[in-house]
């Protein structure tokens, strides 16, 4: 029996990644390692959450995000509800925390929130009594990206400290390179920021990032290039040139790609705009990470759900 | 009662489980051998040694963490970790050796056979166990028996200790602390 296994999870929520210390971050990662066997047995699914009532609550559009978190409930015996804001009463006008309180009124054992407000995720926990798992919160934080994309880069190389990863593009609207940014740091990883100044301010090296506005002058060096989305959806005009231009300087383009380390290792969180920040075919290449983050995602995901769960 | 036994003890009770075993199974025709981590994954790599020199030829050998599959994780402890299962074998329609340390209440074994339904469907499942404590809170016995401890009283614990997970062998059985 595994008795003497040490309890180095306390956490009824997971808000964000920045509070984690770097022992929780191994802990969720090594037990999505065991989540991870689940997916390749005959029977996919495990009780462990049997008779738990999982809700998706999202305020936001997501395919990936939803889909994944809904099937790791699901893969662990969990119910599920989907719930959006476009078909519920939030369109009629009911505040977050009146939503929540009337979620949670019917019985529900963990809260899944995206939100396009930042804190949202830590509001809810203050208010409701169960578990929270933050899904994105504005520009904030999107945690279990981060996991995800810290369990990817773990497996492909064995380790993360010491490695040198690149985060590119529009960094200011990005909850993923925040999340990323205080995992890989806390790992021994060092975080290379990238992007356009009006997308990527100096404010960043006081969290432990080093920062620059020129791609070219650090593609050699790095280890891993994580190529972010452009959010147009966020991003305001002033802040971004053309299309053309965002791509001439930050794109993942094939002269690029040809100057980068040979083993080195690409990576997106999606949807991505191909041909904008990312080459059609590199994201499609060998050295590309990207479907991987995507399994990967669902034993995060699994992972978390059950830790949360487990810590009540 | 006693309430200590040595490697030797150890070694001997290994040994029984081993004959006992060779006794139920023909050693020509597949058996897999699966441990319940993490002393029954050190006991069925034991067994699976013995069981070899004794002539058995095909042996396949598994890992299961039951954790996922507990329905009393609240008094085991805080949280166990959740380690990987390992079946990497095939077992329809083989026999299936489950290996585990302690038998009591009968719960692992319930949670293990749970699990093991869906990783497929053994021919027949037998269960070996180094010491049978008695204090079944289910229908569940062991098929091979290293050692029978009679009337040990609920608040005490059967402590199962292998070289290679604790540096030593023994067995020893005291007051919860």
């Amino acid at each position: 029996m595994s008795t003497e296994a040490p309890a180095l999870w306390t956490r009824k929520h997971l808000l964000g990644l920045h509070e984690l210390s770097a022992d929780e971050l191994r802990f969720i990662l090594d037990t999505a390692d065991s989540f991870k066997e689940v997916s390749t047995r005959s029977v996919k699914k495990v009780p462990a959450l049997r008779g738990r009532v999982v809700v998706n609550a999202f305020w936001e559009d997501s395919t990936r995000t939803r889909v994944s978190f809904q099937l790791a409930a699901q893969r662990l015996s969990a119910d599920t509800i989907d719930f959006s804001e476009k078909s519920s009463s939030v369109s009629k006008g009911e505040t977050l925390i009146d939503t929540a309180r009337n979620i949670e009124a019917m019985g529900v054992d963990v809260i899944v929130i995206r939100h396009p407000a930042a804190g949202a995720a830590q509001l809810l926990s203050r208010t409701v009594k169960c578990s929270i798992v933050n899904a994105g919160d504005g520009a904030h934080e999107h945690p279990t990206q981060g996991l995800l994309d810290l369990y990817t880069i773990r497996e492909r190389f064995g380790k993360v400290e010491g490695l040198k990863v690149a985060i590119v593009g529009d960094i200011a609207n990005s909850r993923v390179a925040r999340s990323n940014l205080f995992a890989l740091t806390k790992l021994g990883a060092e975080v290379i920021l990238v992007g356009p100044p009006t997308l990527l301010s100096r404010s960043f090296e006081q969290l432990g990032a080093r920062i620059t506005h020129d791609f070219d002058s650090v593609i050699g060096e790095v280890d891993v290039v994580n190529m972010l989305r452009v959010q147009f959806e966020r991003i305001k005009s002033s802040q971004f040139p053309t299309v053309r231009e965002f791509t001439s300087m930050y794109g993942l383009t094939w002269d690029r790609f040809q100057r980068c380390k040979k083993d080195v290792f690409v990576m997106h969180p999606g949807p991505m705009n191909r041909g904008i920040e990312i080459q059609s075919d590199i994201a499609d290449g060998a050295q590309s990470g990207i479907l991987q983050q995507v399994t990967n995602g669902l034993a995060v995901r699994m992972a978390v759900l059950y830790l949360v769960t487990q810590a009540g | 009662m006693r309430n200590q036994y040595d490697e030797g003890d150890v070694r001997r009770f290994v040994e029984s489980l081993a004959s006992q075993i060779v006794a139920e199974f023909n050693p020509l025709k597949p058996l897999n051998v699966i441990g319940i981590r993490t002393r029954g994954e050190t006991l069925a790599q034991r067994l699976t040694d013995e069981l070899k020199q004794l002539g058995f030829q095909h042996i396949g050998r598994g890992v299961l963490d039951i954790t996922l599959y507990r329905d009393d994780l609240s008094e085991v402890g805080p949280r166990p970790m959740v380690r990987p299962t390992q079946i990497n074998i095939a077992i329809d329609g083989i026999p299936l050796l489950l290996v585990d340390d302690v038998l009591f209440t009968g719960r692992s074994i319930r949670a293990a056979l749970d699990a093991l339904s869906d990783f497929g469907r053994p021919s027949a499942i037998e269960l070996a166990v180094l010491v049978d404590r008695g204090g079944r809170e289910l229908p569940i016995q062991a098929d091979f028996v290293g050692l029978t401890l009679k009337n040990v009283p609920r608040d005490h614990r059967v402590n199962v200790r292998l070289k290679e997970n604790d540096g030593r062998d023994e067995i020893t059985v005291e007051p919860k602390s």
